[in-house]
């Protein structure tokens, strides 16, 4: 048994990539989600995963998560393929990853203090005195140590994403996930968020992948981004790279184009037929 | 018109099917959650805080209802033991009806939609909004740490509280026989003393509530936890909890009864 850990925390302290996604391909109810995905993620890096939403961005996040099984593929999180984890297994690994839900998923019917304690108190065996030191931490860390004894119907958005945040990081996460951590924020807690993001990461020294369609924030943090568009990765780079990219989805993409790739019509009979009639066209 | 036909026997097939693949996910589901059970136990305060949400609130509504139910009985009972001469059995009558038949069945009908209904939406909401979710991402089993303390809380909740369902309704006879129409206080006490079997009616009662707390939190958890996480989807599991648990009740006090009855 004791092997085994040390074996675990090895796997987390080594040189490989954190994590690694080899021709992953994912299908619901026969609707193929994600065809043929590379990707790898370095430790101590920022990784965007981008993409209009239903591109498979979600999906990806999940199963690296474990949330999900490939229907072909793998995604190993520290050299363990996660569909071949057995539960136990699985739940081990989880506590090692912390993951930013899109409107924080906070657990409403618990203060604000209780949702930030609520991994120390189920995984550890901490004296609440050193459980309320630890807390106080995290949130002083996102700025809310004074919101701890509010419930999470009392937080603004930005608040709520920000108590998510010292709570996906309780028990120091080496991989951190973050689902649309932007979405629905004004300019200044988007900043903050995003400035936060980079700061864990460094603190936690592991890594962190933001699935995102915020180009302009996102860019500014991260090191490497992912596009992807029909379940498919359609182009990678550095930050810099993505701006500069001339392929005409992501310069549609980056520049917030209205047409392109990506029609702005919704596929549909043409203009003239449906408003005269097919006589008449 | 064959088209027709084969179309309607398909789909006829489907629903038989999809109903009998959710029967089977229902067990699993059920198995799962006896499974995980033992944090409910070993943590008893999670358990604890459930039976006060879904038995301690809904005392309001049992007592009051037992109240009336009782109430309705010395009135309807009387007026029918009067013709025949035996008003002094009304006591008989109510604690019997209430014990082996009315306080089971209608505290269990009660409690399916106070507190089944609650506890389907509160888990229905937290799958919506991925509190389930991140529960599961946070290493922390949903099934131990939320299906499994609120469907004990129900089963231990439902049989205490059909037997305050019965004592006040027990009461309410008392106040309508005694103080309203002036039967006589000692035989009506008395007289129910000596017909009530304790095995024969109050632990038959008791078994009864135990079957239904289980069925009602069965159905509850389970609709909560399989809802689509939209409100649509929550909305219309609530309601599949209230129909669903209100029709297991009154077939598993049939086929309870059929088992318990002596014809004697």
């Amino acid at each position: 048994m004791h092997a085994l850990k040390k074996h675990r925390i090895q796997s987390f302290v080594s040189n490989e990539p954190l994590v690694k996604i080899s021709d992953l391909n994912f299908t619901y109810d026969r609707r193929p989600v994600l065809t043929g995905i590379n990707m790898t993620i370095p430790r101590g890096k920022v990784v965007a995963i981008m993409g209009q939403s239903g591109c498979g961005k979600t999906t990806t996040l999940r199963l690296i998560g474990g949330q999900l099984k490939p229907t072909q593929g793998e995604v190993r999180v520290a050299g363990r393929a996660m569909h071949e984890l057995d539960s136990a297994e699985l739940y081990a690994m989880r506590r090692r990853m912390g993951m930013l839900f899109q409107f924080g998923a906070l657990f409403t019917d618990i203060s604000v203090f209780d949702n930030v304690a609520f991994q120390m108190r189920e995984h550890t065996d901490l004296t609440e005195e050193m459980i309320r030191d630890l807390v106080l931490l995290k949130l002083n860390a996102v700025g809310l140590r004074g919101a701890q004894d509010l419930m999470p119907s009392e937080l603004s958005g930005g608040m709520a994403r920000r108590v998510a945040l010292a709570r996906a990081m309780a028990l120091d996460p080496l991989l951190m996930l973050y689902d649309e951590p932007f979405t629905g924020l004004d300019p200044i807690t988007m900043g903050v968020i995003g400035q936060l993001i980079r700061k864990l990461n460094s603190a936690l020294g592991g890594s962190s992948i933001i699935v995102t369609h915020d180009v302009q924030e996102s860019l500014q943090i991260v090191d490497y981004v992912y596009f992807m568009a029909d379940g498919k990765v359609v182009a990678e780079g550095t930050p810099d790279e993505i701006r500069a990219s001339d392929k005409a989805y992501v310069h549609q993409f980056v520049w917030g184009e209205m047409d392109g790739p990506v029609p702005f019509q919704y596929p549909s009979a043409p203009y003239r037929e449906q408003i005269y009639g097919a006589a008449h066209a | 018109m064959l088209d027709s036909v084969t179309s309607a026997l398909r789909g006829l097939g489907n629903r038989v099917t999809s109903r009998i693949w959710r029967l089977g996910f229902a067990s699993r589901f059920l198995l799962a959650t006896l499974l995980y059970s033992s944090t409910s136990f070993r943590r008893f305060f999670l358990t604890i805080r459930e039976i006060y949400f879904t038995g301690v609130q809904s005392l309001i509504i049992i007592l009051v209802s037992g109240l009336f139910v009782g109430m309705v009985l010395g009135l309807q009972g009387y007026d029918t033991l009067q013709r025949y001469g035996s008003s002094e059995a009304l006591g008989i009558l109510v604690a019997l009806s209430l014990v082996r038949e009315l306080g089971p069945v209608v505290a269990a009908l009660l409690f399916a939609s106070r507190a089944g209904s609650a506890i389907t939406a509160e888990i229905g909401l937290m799958k919506a909004t991925e509190q389930i979710s991140a529960m599961e991402m946070m290493a922390v089993n949903p099934i131990a740490r939320v299906v499994a303390p609120r469907f004990w809380a129900g089963v231990i909740s439902m049989p205490l509280l059909a037997a305050l369902f019965s004592a006040m309704g027990v009461f309410g006879g008392y106040l309508v026989g005694v103080v309203l129409i002036g039967l006589d206080e000692g035989s009506f006490w008395s007289q129910m003393q000596a017909s009530v079997d304790f095995r024969e009616d109050i632990v038959n009662g008791v078994i009864k509530s135990v079957v239904f707390g289980i069925i009602v939190s069965w159905i509850a958890v389970f609709e909560g936890y399989d809802s689509e996480p939209t409100a649509e989807g929550v909305s219309g599991a609530t309601t599949r909890t209230v129909v669903t648990s209100s029709l297991a009740i009154l077939a598993a006090d049939f086929i309870l009864t059929a088992f318990m009855f002596r014809g004697a």
